[in-house]
């Protein structure tokens, strides 16, 4: 029984710490969808992010300082980004590739030139990372069975841009449903033409929430270099940027639903890792190829069969401009 | 016009052949990228090491994605290199085509055979080395419980495992050995992230000792094991510094050792082409003993798996080779 309730909390926990990079990004992503920027570059701000933060980290020793680069680097790409498609109209989905290419790039060859290891950057010490945090009464609470367990190790022992992004979830939801900021944003997302005619800057709000999904992206990146891992690797990222995207589109573009969305996917990576090699009553071991598009095969079932009618903001994509 | 010319110059500069005389070896990395700490990086050190000795320059190549390496291979066999050294099982079906193209050219492939009168294929019998630190994980695991986790799902990584797993109920008949695999593209053998994970989940069920023959993969199982202060197991290359005190040892293939001899024999004209595999008792596995973890291995422990190589090398001890099996 209790070693049930360990694997099924042990579970929950790598699940967890795979849905962080996955819901900061879906809320950057959030953010720019909503107010009419099809942000496909979450990919690439998410990797410079992580190259910053790694960098960074390392040379000051401080994973704060780090992060603090990561937001700054990311939201520099988004700046990019909005300048290309808010300021001069271009096509906001060729502009988001380019930065994924031109992040992929870049990183590669700085990290080359800077730490000559390949496109990795060194190694980095503990300081100069996001540890994991033990919530206060962990050593009480632990000897209690079953909810000590989900306490110590679900609960506690994660690092603090888990708690960070857990707290962000609420966060987004407010400020995208409850604020001026919010209600003007998600006007702009739908009708453009409308908020122009009130008087509001359709770009000076477009590139308000570029700030935001650049910030949030760096966070996300952050997360990859200097929290789950010690450092930076070439193409980290690995496609988590467009799950997120998928994941969004899963969650209807609401923060919540998006959460959830990150959560199952997450849950879905996790479960494979755990489920190879164990023989299943009835079915025996399943190979590790099938196990491992499981959570893809989720994603194209969720999609295909519960999601219904994903309906995008509608100005979604389109360059706005006072003529038309 | 001039904008031409300037192009005309450009595309001539990507179009002219390198700098290096026409005997000079070539060799081709596979995805993990030549700085991988593990088998790639055990492959440039070989290579690094006949320039050291000779004085003569390699062209070499790191491919980015599967689709590049017969062309790589085939632009490197064309500019006339006296050997192409194409490291990683992943290059067998081009090595084979390109072979075949340029018959008086000279390939050397490790990790996998290619039976053809002008290729040279070196493959290592890991599944003894594998055993031996079977064997270390065993002796060192205080809960009976051992990881491993592979980079590709494929029979070479499979054979790691199984010698490792072996190695391990030979010391203890009991121990649970828990496995586990990254992908099934060779983009498993470049995603430390992964490997991180799948080393925590272990580490949740148990396990305190981890093997990685994962590439690139590996590094972020070692640092999963540091940061919750279990053992974890290199491979390849000796792996023992990057974490001293949490690598309880290495499992080394001397791919380096494939690379300059092939090299170097292409330079001094004693190559031959053929299939040899290398174990432990042509020392072409073994595993790793230096300051950074001398203190992890008892000296009882040693004696141990010592006694095992002997017993492997003397052919008392069979391994099982699952590749051989097929």
């Amino acid at each position: 029984m209790e070693d049930l309730v360990l694997q099924t909390v042990s579970l929950l926990a790598s699940t967890v710490r795979l849905a962080v990079p996955l819901i900061l990004c879906a809320l950057a992503g959030l953010f720019a969808e909503r107010s009419g920027v099809v942000d496909i570059g979450l990919e690439g701000k998410m990797l410079a992010g992580a190259f910053a933060a790694a960098s960074v980290a390392f040379w000051l020793q401080s994973a704060w300082a780090g992060l603090a680069a990561a937001m700054l680097v990311s939201i520099a790409f988004a700046l990019v980004h909005g300048f290309a498609c808010i300021t001069h109209r271009g096509n906001q989905v060729v502009a988001g590739m380019a930065l994924n290419v031109l992040a992929v790039g870049l990183t590669a060859v700085l990290a080359f030139a800077w730490f000559q290891e390949g496109g990795k950057t060194p190694a980095l010490a503990d300081a100069a990372r996001f540890r994991p945090l033990q919530l206060p009464f962990a050593a009480e609470i632990g000897a209690v069975p079953v909810i000590g367990t989900i306490y110590v190790r679900l609960l506690s022992g994660h690092n603090a841009l888990v708690y960070l992004t857990a707290a962000l979830v609420p966060v987004v939801a407010f400020v995208v449903f409850r604020t001026r900021f919010g209600l003007r944003l998600r006007a702009v997302g739908e009708n453009p033409h409308a908020v122009d005619t009130a008087g509001i800057s359709v770009a000076r709000l477009r590139y308000e929430a570029m700030l935001a999904s650049g910030a949030l992206c760096g966070i996300a990146g952050a997360y990859l270099s200097t929290a789950q891992s010690a450092a930076f690797l070439r193409e980290m990222t690995a496609g988590k940027g467009f799950l997120a995207l998928a994941a969004l589109i899963f969650g209807k573009w609401m923060p919540i639903p998006t959460l959830f969305a990150c959560l199952i996917f997450a849950f879905a990576d996790a479960l494979q890792g755990r489920l190879q090699g164990v023989e299943l009553p009835g079915i025996g071991e399943v190979p590790v190829q099938a196990l491992q598009a499981l959570p893809y095969l989720l994603t194209l079932l969720l999609l295909a069969g519960f999601v219904g009618k994903a309906n995008a903001p509608r100005a979604s994509g389109i360059p706005y401009s006072k003529e038309k | 016009m001039k904008n031409t010319a300037l192009a005309l110059g450009f595309a001539a500069a990507l179009f002219a052949a390198p700098a290096f005389a026409q005997t000079a070896p070539a060799i081709l990395f596979d995805v993990g990228g030549k700085f991988d700490r593990s088998f790639n990086q055990a492959a440039f050190e070989g290579a690094e090491r006949f320039k050291r000795e000779t004085g003569q320059q390699y062209a070499e190549f790191e491919i980015r994605n599967t689709a590049e390496r017969e062309q790589a291979i085939r632009n490197l066999a064309r500019r006339g290199a006296s050997v192409v050294v194409a490291v990683g099982f992943s290059n067998r079906a081009a090595v084979e085509t390109v072979a075949k193209e340029f018959p008086d050219v000279k390939f050397t492939l490790i990790d996998s055979v290619v039976n053809l009168p002008n290729v040279q294929s070196i493959t290592f019998r890991e599944h003894e080395g594998s055993f031996l630190v079977g064997m270390a994980a065993a002796m060192a695991s205080k809960t009976a419980k051992v990881g491993f986790v592979g980079g590709m799902d494929i029979p070479l990584i499979r054979k790691f495992a199984k010698g490792y797993e072996e190695g391990a109920k030979h010391v203890n008949p009991q121990i649970e050995v828990i496995q586990n695999m990254t992908g099934t593209t060779p983009a498993a053998f470049a995603d430390p992230t992964r490997g991180g994970e799948l080393a925590r989940g272990q580490f949740d069920r148990g396990v305190d000792v981890v093997y990685a023959a994962a590439g690139a993969t590996g590094l972020g199982v070692y640092q999963a094991a540091k940061d919750a202060n279990r053992f974890a197991i290199g491979v390849d290359s000796n792996q023992n510094h990057l974490h001293p005190g949490t690598m309880l040892t290495s499992m080394i293939k001397r791919v380096d050792v494939a690379v300059y001899n092939a090299m170097s024999d292409a330079r001094k004209g004693t190559w031959k082409a053929g299939a040899t595999s290398l174990g432990l008792k042509e020392e072409g596995v073994g595993y790793a003993i230096d300051t950074n973890n001398r203190a992890l291995v008892t000296a009882d422990m040693e004696r141990r798996i010592n006694e095992a190589r002997d017993a492997i090398i003397a052919g008392r001890l069979q391994v099982t080779d699952i590749t051989a099996q097929r």
